[in-house]
């Protein structure tokens, strides 16, 4: 019923409103449509100049208002090159802004009609067009140089020497693996896969897999400046890591398997201090749409010492081990060729 | 049928004929259904689009109030949630099902029935015929068929959201697997099935429209009518037709291949899929493929959106400026690049979908060359402005106010359209921020800048001005309001899509800001009803057109009687003797020459 009010209220304010209009245009036919006009005219010239101030009075308290609220700043090596195209792009995009925005809101002031001035018949030059065409045509040239450079560093081959991480989404959650002291991560096939005791269809006639690491919650463990590769899959629909702080991003398509690779550069102990917050996270969210779960599709990265994430490996039992404690009794060593020219970043 | 052969005669013989006396006799005959259902007439059809368009608009934009409430305030529980949406919203909190099948429905119905078929198919039908002096458009038939293609498939999505597992709910990209497989979403059941389906009646609506516009340009120009004196609006929708017409039938494969995925055992997008506790058996297709064909009409869509609103603010900014356009030709070369290389940019939505770095560097460089004529008709705008006489109709208004969207929005495009900087930013709120500004807002504000100046042709009465202002002033602050500090938070890394935000370390920051929005998005969503009341009374109430030429126009629909009838002149089609944009001195005191008016003694054509 109060709804039915309210549309009520709603439709009465409408139709005062355009009483009201109608009215002030009845004055405009008794004043005479021309005086009208150039009354209507020096109004909203005016209103459009205070327009264009309100506009960039706005944009700066925006800014203000936004500034402490921002994230952290970049916590990876593409992060800071990601950082510093940004600022530059954002620097000719401001300016063409600035300049475009003024001269608009400015014309409508300045030349906005009154009486009967005679009207300028300015339909062509050569000139002004070759000028605005190729100072863009410049600007873009350098945009994507700069953006090239970048792109093909990031998506470039992983250096040698990269850990490697497996990331895999499923609805609605991810799963990590890590490919334990041989350094390799085994086969796997998803007509393997089942939720008791193989998540992601590992092969296990495959050796390799016997030392794999599985983190059903998708947790990522990353070393301070060592580069790490993520490989990432998808048990179901297409999801994406999402990795805001540093500024990385792919999707994780069934089917197909995609890499980036990036360089951590802030432990996240060390965040938490410049940042001064006691809670701060690295986060990892799915940034495509996968369902009705696809917000709360989170996982946590860590950014660690070498020295603590070694220690964290060694407390780690391989997936296969877990899920077959009968085949492994009391604390047997982990049965897998080790191939030491693999062996790289779990050097203890 | 005898009045429908008066019209084709008219159509095909209009140069040898006088004076139709008995013209208004026929109209008079013509039965209601004829003459406003199911009728052929090229103005009735766009005003069909048009209030269509409108009503579209009002629930896409009811369903985006919706979900900002979530948004804005996930905490909260609203009455009005429930009252619409009955068991989706149980107590007054929304089901995650419902949210994202509100965003899927807000984002097709507002980027397909709203500013592709209300928009184009409402001014290509209304000012093609009456701007380049035809009595119709080449088929009439097929015209009437273009609209009633596009009410079924309104008729079909506005049904889904009435089916017990909701409508289509992956995003109004509906990428598979998960548009796919039922299991994989409540939304991806029969709700998919009926989104295919009507987005499948939509092309060929659009298609049947498009192939009609272009050929009614090419060859029914009226005498004297060379390409190059024609208006902006009009070579911009010729554009567009071919635009569309190159573009959605790959849509439509793209449809039709999901559609046998789906129930077929096909596998174009599937592979290797574990879902809902067992394995597909799917193998060797690949989800990408879906999203090549998507976004191959996907990318020239957004233009398809833009070029009509770009022809119809160059044609008001002129107008209203008392000034030629500035840069006809350079206008209609731009034109032409950003209609090739739409073709040509469409996988930079794909940045990050693990494509080859090679043919993502490519893709770069060709979109951001797509800045350069953007940048032209954006300074161009400004040079017709510079020095003018400037009247602010409520139309230039909006004209102006598109100029400022355009630029706004087409400038994040360079860092989206920049790869390395996509990465990030990629399905961030910066994306949402970057296209609704740039092709939701400001192609709303030149479809408004259009209604507000053709709308005295449309029913010889003219829109209240003073709300005009008002509706003015409070879209323009209210959109930058919404949209401006989306940016910050995709720069923030801040995904689309998302529910809720406050598990999020890194987001939930953004909490305050997220009401915030919400309440400018429902004060901004008001505004609009304000319009449409507006629109609708003004149709009866509004002030009587009584110059033919209210707004001192040079183009040729002001030619016409104020209320023309089914043939658009009544007499003969004025032959043409000037370009468009003869904004100058008449020797009379005026201050613009018709396209109508031949030159005089020495004069020179443009």
């Amino acid at each position: 019923m109060s709804g039915l009010m309210l549309v009520f209220l709603v439709v009465l304010i409408f139709v005062v409103l355009y009483q009201v209009a109608r009215s002030s245009e009845m004055v405009a036919q008794i004043q005479g449509e021309q005086q009208f006009d150039k009354k209507r005219n020096k109004i909203l010239g005016f209103s459009m100049l205070i327009l264009m101030i309100a506009f960039f009075v706005g944009i700066v308290w925006c800014h203000e208002y936004m500034l402490p609220l921002m994230g952290p700043e970049a916590a990876s090596n593409h992060g800071v090159q990601y950082d510093f195209m940004f600022k530059v792009t954002l620097w000719v995009t401001g300016i063409v802004f600035v300049l475009t925005q003024v001269l608009l809101f400015w014309f409508c002031f300045k030349y906005q009609r009154n009486g009967d001035k005679a009207p300028v018949f300015f339909a062509h030059s050569n000139k002004l067009e070759l000028i605005w065409t190729t100072v863009p045509a410049i600007a873009m040239a350098v945009l994507v140089a700069i953006g090239l450079k970048a792109w093909f560093t990031m998506t470039g081959e992983a250096p040698k020497g990269a850990m490697q991480i497996e990331i895999v989404g499923k609805q609605f959650n991810w799963i990590s693996r890590y490919p334990g002291p041989d350094g390799e991560l085994g086969k796997k096939y998803f007509l393997n896969i089942n939720d008791k005791d193989n998540l992601l269809g590992q092969d296990w006639k495959d050796k390799r897999n016997m030392d794999d690491i599985i983190i059903p919650n998708g947790e990522l463990r990353l070393v301070k400046d060592v580069p790490v590769e993520l490989i990432i899959g998808s048990r179901d629909v297409i999801h994406d890591v999402g990795l805001s702080h540093f500024r990385m991003k792919m999707d994780a398509v069934p089917g197909i398997t995609t890499r980036i690779w990036f360089t951590p550069t802030i432990t996240t102990a060390e965040m938490k201090m410049k940042t001064g917050n006691e809670n701060f996270v690295y986060e990892l969210s799915c940034d495509q749409m996968c369902g009705k779960g696809h917000y709360s599709m989170r996982a946590i990265v860590v950014v660690e010492t070498q020295a603590e994430h070694d220690k964290w490996l060694k407390e780690q039992k391989s997936y296969y081990v877990q899920n077959h404690p009968e085949e492994f009794p009391a604390e047997a060593p982990i049965v897998a060729p080790v191939d030491s020219s693999k062996k790289i970043t779990m050097n203890k | 049928m005898s009045n429908e052969a008066a019209i084709h005669t008219d159509v095909h013989t209009h140069d040898s004929h006088g004076h139709h006396d008995d013209h208004a006799h026929h109209e008079h005959k013509q039965h209601f259904i004829t003459k406003y259902i199911f009728s052929q007439d090229h103005k009735i059809i766009s005003r069909q689009f048009l209030i269509t368009g409108i009503f579209w608009a009002i629930v896409g934009g009811l369903m985006s109030v919706f979900f900002r409430l979530q948004l804005g305030f996930p905490e909260q529980t609203f009455k009005v949630l429930t009252m619409f949406l009955g068991d989706w919203a149980h107590g007054g909190k929304m089901d995650p099902e419902m949210y994202y099948g509100l965003i899927t429905i807000h984002g097709t119905v507002l980027v397909f029935f709203v500013l592709t078929g209300g928009l184009s198919g409402t001014f290509a039908n209304f000012l093609i015929p009456l701007q380049i002096g035809a009595r119709d458009m080449a088929s009439p038939f097929l015209n009437m068929l273009s609209y009633w293609f596009f009410a079924i498939a309104g008729v079909i999505m506005f049904s889904s959201l009435f089916i017990t597992t909701g409508p289509a709910s992956g995003g109004w990209t509906t990428y598979p697997p998960l548009s796919a497989l039922k299991e994989a979403s409540m939304g991806s059941g029969l709700g998919m099935d009926l989104w295919l389906v009507s987005m499948a009646l939509f092309v060929v609506s659009s298609l049947l429209g498009g192939l009609n516009y272009i050929v009614t340009i090419l060859n029914m120009r009226t005498k004297g009518m060379s390409m190059t004196r024609l208006p902006l609006t009009i070579w911009a929708l010729l554009f567009t037709a071919i635009l569309g017409v190159l573009s959605f039938p790959v849509l439509l494969s793209a449809a039709v291949l999901l559609l046998f995925d789906r129930h077929a055992g096909t596998s174009f997008y599937l592979s290797e899929i574990y879902v809902a506790g067992k394995a597909l058996p799917n193998v060797g297709g690949s989800p990408i493929l879906y999203q090549h064909l998507f976004w191959f009409l996907g990318h020239p869509e957004v233009y398809i959106i833009m070029l009509p609103a770009m022809g119809m603010a160059s044609e008001i900014l002129a107008t209203n400026s008392r000034k030629p356009i500035f840069g006809y030709f350079a206008m209609i070369l731009s034109l032409i690049g950003i209609t090739l290389l739409a073709f040509l940019v469409w996988a930079h939505h794909m940045f990050v979908t693990g494509m080859s770095p090679f043919l993502g560097g490519v893709f770069v460089l060709l979109t951001l060359l797509i800045a350069i004529p953007s940048a032209v008709k954006v300074f161009n705008w400004l040079t017709t402005i510079w020095k003018g006489n400037i009247r602010f109709t409520v139309g230039m208004c909006f004209a102006l106010g598109f100029v400022s969207l355009f630029i706004s929005g087409g400038l994040t495009g360079l860092f989206l359209g920049n790869s390395a900087l996509d990465i990030h930013l990629h399905d961030t709120y910066f994306v949402v921020a970057h296209f609704h500004i740039v092709m939701g807002i400001s192609a709303f504000f030149g479809m408004f800048a259009g209604i507000y100046h053709w709308f005295p042709k449309m029913y010889g009465r003219f829109m209240n001005n003073t709300m005009g202002y008002i509706h003015f002033f409070i879209t323009f602050v209210g959109s930058y309001v919404i949209f401006w500090p989306m940016h910050y938070e995709g720069v923030a890394g801040m995904p689309r899509r998302y529910y809720d935000f406050s598990n999020w370390e890194s987001f939930k920051q953004f909490g305050e800001l997220n009401q915030m929005i919400s309440i400018a998005a429902i004060i901004v969503f008001i505004a609009q009803l304000f319009f449409v009341f507006n629109y609708f009374v003004s149709i009866w109430k509004g002030k009587k057109v009584t110059d033919p030429n209210p707004w001192q126009s040079n183009t040729l629909e002001w030619t016409t009687p104020i209320k023309p009838g089914h043939g658009n002149w009544d007499g003969e089609i004025p032959e043409v003797h000037r370009w468009a944009y003869d904004y100058k001195d008449d020797g009379n005191g005026g201050d613009f020459i018709p396209q109508h008016i031949p030159l005089k003694e020495g004069e020179e054509s443009h």
